[in-house]
């Protein structure tokens, strides 16, 4: 495939009129990211935890505004009390786009446990879980998503799996920060 | 502890007597029961849960609708919870956003359990720290004179937290039906042609 996944997710951002994307960054996430601050159209947000995303998500809603949270396996663990809490009990749309660890190859321990919490967690909680194993089918999980979640005010998460998006290979002696 | 002297609600109604149109995000427990009982109205968002999350539900709703004035209101156990919002906001710096913690140093609603903020956090301190532009403690009448202009004038972000006494006050209950209170939020900031159709 020529096209990477992020760029025509952050097509159907903007065919859906995305206009607030709140992101605790990942490596598996580099190019949306950096697609979505390019864009003038959306107002990134930079949260310290991915909890404040499901707030902010609330709050543009509120005022008008249609927002996405992008962020890692590990950080579904810390948006939990504020997706029952919040985006469930006022029947808030939600949508957010996991990139997964702790799966396909994992190599770091720390990972696996919450990565593979994450789909049981979301669902119980009531997120509308559409997983992606190969990279053609992130970019139509984000579109039908997008439409589900804003269409059916429902909270829905495409996961992207660890498959599309590469595992780790864990040297001693590696740089730090190259993920 | 000594040297508090402010009421709640009596400093909340003369800071917010001409609030206008401005929009509101209260924070669970007393800060929900605080806001309502000064009269319900679409433009309220009152939070019966999310503990943590008030101040960036008025994040989102500040960037959404930057011409009209957002004001979070919120308690010290909530906004201890959302520490790390701080760091969001003074990244961000909307204008015409303002946080107003209505600071007892207790955890009201659970049985008035001391909360950090009577122990050495300083709150406005911490906002100061993360780049809020204008954050104050007031802690007497003739500061809270200026609580009005602060919360619903000032260029943003403000963090005005006001040291209030610790006292039983009777529950003003708004609606507790949160898609209702979603709507009809919406309905009054958007008009019901747009919060309602796809």
């Amino acid at each position: 495939m020529d096209e990477h996944w992020s760029v025509a997710a952050h097509r159907h951002f903007t065919a859906a009129g995305v206009r607030q994307v709140a992101y605790v960054p990942d490596a598996g996430l580099t190019r949306l990211i950096e697609r979505c601050r390019e864009d003038n159209a959306i107002e990134t947000v930079m949260c310290a935890t991915e909890e404040e995303g499901i707030g902010l998500a609330a709050g543009a809603w509120l005022g008008g505004q249609k927002a996405a949270v992008l962020m890692q396996s590990s950080g579904v663990g810390n948006t939990i009390n504020a997706i029952a809490s919040l985006i469930a009990s006022a029947h808030f749309p939600m949508f957010t786009v996991v990139t997964m660890r702790g799966q396909w190859g994992e190599g770091n321990p720390w990972q696996v446990p919450m990565g593979q919490a994450v789909r049981p967690v979301l669902e119980a909680v009531g997120v509308k879980v559409f997983q992606a194993d190969s990279a053609d089918d992130v970019a139509p999980m984000i579109e039908a998503g997008l439409r589900m979640a804003f269409s059916t005010d429902q909270a829905v998460a495409v996961l992207v799996s660890q498959r599309v998006i590469g595992s780790k290979v864990w040297v001693a002696d590696k740089t730090e920060g190259g993920q | 502890m000594s040297g508090i002297v402010l009421q709640r609600r009596e400093v909340l109604k003369a800071a917010l007597a001409d609030r206008g149109d401005t929009l509101f995000v209260t924070g669970l427990g007393s800060a929900t029961w605080d806001l309502a009982s000064l009269g319900d109205r679409p433009e309220n968002f009152y939070l019966w849960g999310a503990m943590g999350n008030a101040a960036m539900i008025g994040l989102g709703l500040a960037i959404a609708q930057p011409e009209r004035r957002v004001v979070v209101i919120t308690g010290d156990g909530e906004m201890l919870m959302g520490l790390t919002s701080f760091t969001t906001i003074g990244a961000r710096r909307p204008a015409n956003l303002a946080v107003c913690v209505l600071d007892n140093e207790r955890y009201t609603e659970t049985g008035r359990q001391p909360t950090a903020t009577g122990l050495g956090t300083d709150l406005a301190g911490v906002a100061a720290a993360c780049g809020f532009p204008k954050a104050v403690t007031i802690r007497t009448a003739a500061e809270a004179a200026g609580l009005g202009d602060l919360l619903l004038r000032t260029p943003g972000p403000v963090m005005a937290v006001v040291k209030v006494v610790d006292e039983a006050l009777p529950m003003a209950v708004p609606p507790r039906d949160g898609g209702y209170v979603k709507t009809r939020f919406r309905i009054g900031v958007l008009g019901e042609k747009a919060a309602t159709l796809p």
